[in-house]
């Protein structure tokens, strides 16, 4: 591979910016869905998988994924949901999510894992299920590459 | 940045001690992440504080594994175990993991029972009412119009919101323990008066008028609006409080719904103008009989078996009228061979129950009155079971895909006949 196609590659696809919800800084995989989650009931915190039936995501987990997605549902269990799922080391390393519920906002305050919502582009629209994405959490924005950078 | 009165401030300086200035620590990180400005106090909080399966105590054994480290570490999310006093808010428990007598029928081992009973100690040790339910405005607790609650369970919150017109948003484990320390709450969603307004429209074009219909029309509206604000109008009657507790607990199952409004029932909706605080906005969802057909049909898409091994009733915990309805509808008949029935509510409307006759007749039935908990939050069906029934489109939404088994939606009537019969004969009439 040329030098000039690797930094081509290096370059983010997308830069999205939004607003912080909670601090910090990590990247991963992407996992996107255009379904709501929820929590309790809709996820096994022991595998950081989605369960709920008719659900885009049924079968696929989230842990150590960036996950992004529209928002929360259902159960007011959603944050103990997600909680426990980071006790067990199955938690999504950082989320985006469009629509700003106490859920969803409470699940990523005390998994800890940086968040942003609030975009001025729809992530939804621009970050595909295995693109590679950095969140930070501290400045609001979303970096978006086809692949991990070298 | 949330802006903190004094009082906060001095609770966040440690005046108040340890415990609440943790609480407060993380109800800020909890408005910053919502972008609260501010927070409301509250003097009524509802959630599920401190208890916890052997696994996440085992999981703080180092800080001793008791209520103190999961209530530290778990409930206020805090970097270091504190002592935690009595609650100061007005605090009750709701729903927990097993039926305080009936748990073995539940499956559950001795293990987990003696857990079960050393939280229940400690929750009430620290002065926080053991309600036990989903439905605590059943239970004791109904909150007034307007009045500024820290609600877990959304069936709850719905209710708190659009019926009795309290103001609460779908609050957490974490944010509600920490609001039983602080009597705080962050200032966001419905305790805003802005926020109250409706979305969307629906537009019922078919009879609703039983607490089976109510169910149906609750799951298409979820769906429908998903997290927003519907206002219904058109053909909907004879409202009550079950009919409520059915539609709104499966509207929050299928979408997100906190809150509804339906013109001329609920009492921040008076007029349509005033549910949507101004003209009409958003989409109009027409409810007529096909829509009706579909969601019969998608409620019925996970049975397939007719041969029905558990009925589930009590989804939200049933109220002293529907026990009475299934014990007239069971009086005189036996729970088949190869079926059971379970019927849930709180301990509170148990001791009617009792004082009614109904457990009574229930178990000469064959089938069992239980309190605390449901199939769906402890987990529990009776041994082997593959076909679920129901009454409740919350359930039918939850348990089967919960427990890898198959589940029908019907009414009460269908659902005790097919406890009584091991078959299932329910179809939209």
């Amino acid at each position: 591979m040329s030098a000039e196609s690797t930094t081509l590659l290096d370059k983010p696809r997308a830069v999205i910016t939004g607003r912080p919800v909670v601090p910090g800084v990590a990247e991963g995989e992407a996992l996107v869905t255009r379904d709501t989650i929820s929590g309790w009931g809709g996820v096994n915190p022991m595998t950081g998988t989605v369960i709920e039936s008719r659900h885009e995501l049924k079968g696929q987990s989230f842990a150590g994924k960036v996950l992004v997605f529209p928002g929360a549902k259902g159960s007011s269990g959603w944050s103990g949901i997600f909680h426990m799922a980071k006790l067990r080391g199955m938690s999504p390393v950082a989320m985006v999510f469009n629509i700003m519920t106490t859920k969803a906002a409470l699940g990523a305050v005390v998994m800890r894992t940086p968040t942003v919502t609030d975009c001025d582009q729809d992530p939804l629209d621009i970050i595909r299920t295995g693109d590679w994405v950095r969140v930070d959490g501290d400045a609001g924005t979303i970096t978006v590459w086809d692949k991990k950078p070298d | 940045m949330v802006k903190l009165t004094d009082a906060e401030q001095a609770m966040l300086e440690g005046d108040s001690g340890a415990a609440t200035q943790k609480a407060m620590e993380l109800l800020i990180r909890y408005a910053d992440a919502l972008g609260a400005e501010r927070f409301v106090e509250t003097n009524n909080v509802a959630g599920v504080p401190g208890s916890a399966p052997q696994w996440i105590k085992d999981y703080y054994k180092e800080d001793g594994g008791d209520y103190r480290a999961v209530f530290s570490r778990f409930d206020l999310d805090s970097d270091e175990v504190v002592d935690v006093p009595r609650m100061n808010a007005f605090s009750c428990h709701l729903q927990g993991g097993m039926d305080p007598m009936l748990w073995q029928e539940q499956g559950m081992t001795e293990a987990a029972h003696d857990n079960f009973v050393a939280d229940e100690a400690s929750v009430a040790d620290h002065g926080i009412q053991i309600l036990k339910t989903c439905t605590p405005y059943l239970a004791g607790n109904v909150p007034v119009m307007g009045e500024h609650c820290a609600w877990m369970e959304s069936s709850a919150v719905v209710f708190a919101n659009s019926v009795i017109g309290a103001r609460t948003n779908c609050e957490g484990r974490e944010s509600t323990s920490a609001a039983m320390l602080a009597k705080r709450i962050p200032d966001f969603g419905f305790h805003r008066d802005d926020y109250r307004k409706g979305h969307h429209g629906v537009d019922v074009r078919v009879p609703v008028d039983s607490i089976f219909e109510w169910g149906m029309l609750g799951y298409f509206v979820g769906d429908a609006v998903q997290d927003t604000i519907p206002v219904i109008t058109g053909n909907v009657s004879d409202a009550s409080l079950i009919r409520h507790k059915h539609f709104g607990a499966a509207a929050a199952s299928s979408g997100g719904v906190e809150m509804y409004h339906m013109v001329g029932i609920t009492p921040e909706a008076p007029s349509v103008e005033h549910a949507f605080g101004g003209p009409a906005r958003g989409d109009i969802f027409i409810y007529d009989e096909a829509a009706r057909k579909r969601i019969y049909e998608t409620l019925n898409s996970v049975g397939n078996s007719e041969d029905v091994d558990y009925v589930m009733l009590g989804c939200p915990h049933y109220s002293i009228e529907q026990i009475a309805q299934a014990a007239a509808l069971i009086e005189g008949r036996k729970v088949h061979e190869n079926s059971a029935l379970w019927v849930f509510t709180s301990r509170a409307v148990k001791a009617t129950a009792d004082a009614n006759g109904y457990t009574r007749i229930l178990r000469d039935a064959g089938a069992y009155l239980m309190t605390d908990t449901c199939s769906a939050i402890s987990q529990a069906v009776p041994k082997g079971t593959k076909v679920a029934a129901l009454d409740s489109a919350k359930q039918v939404h939850y348990l089967p895909a919960m427990m890898g088994i198959e589940g029908w939606y019907g009414t009460t009537a269908e659902c005790i006949d097919a406890a009584c019969t091991g078959k299932w004969k329910g179809k939209l009439a």
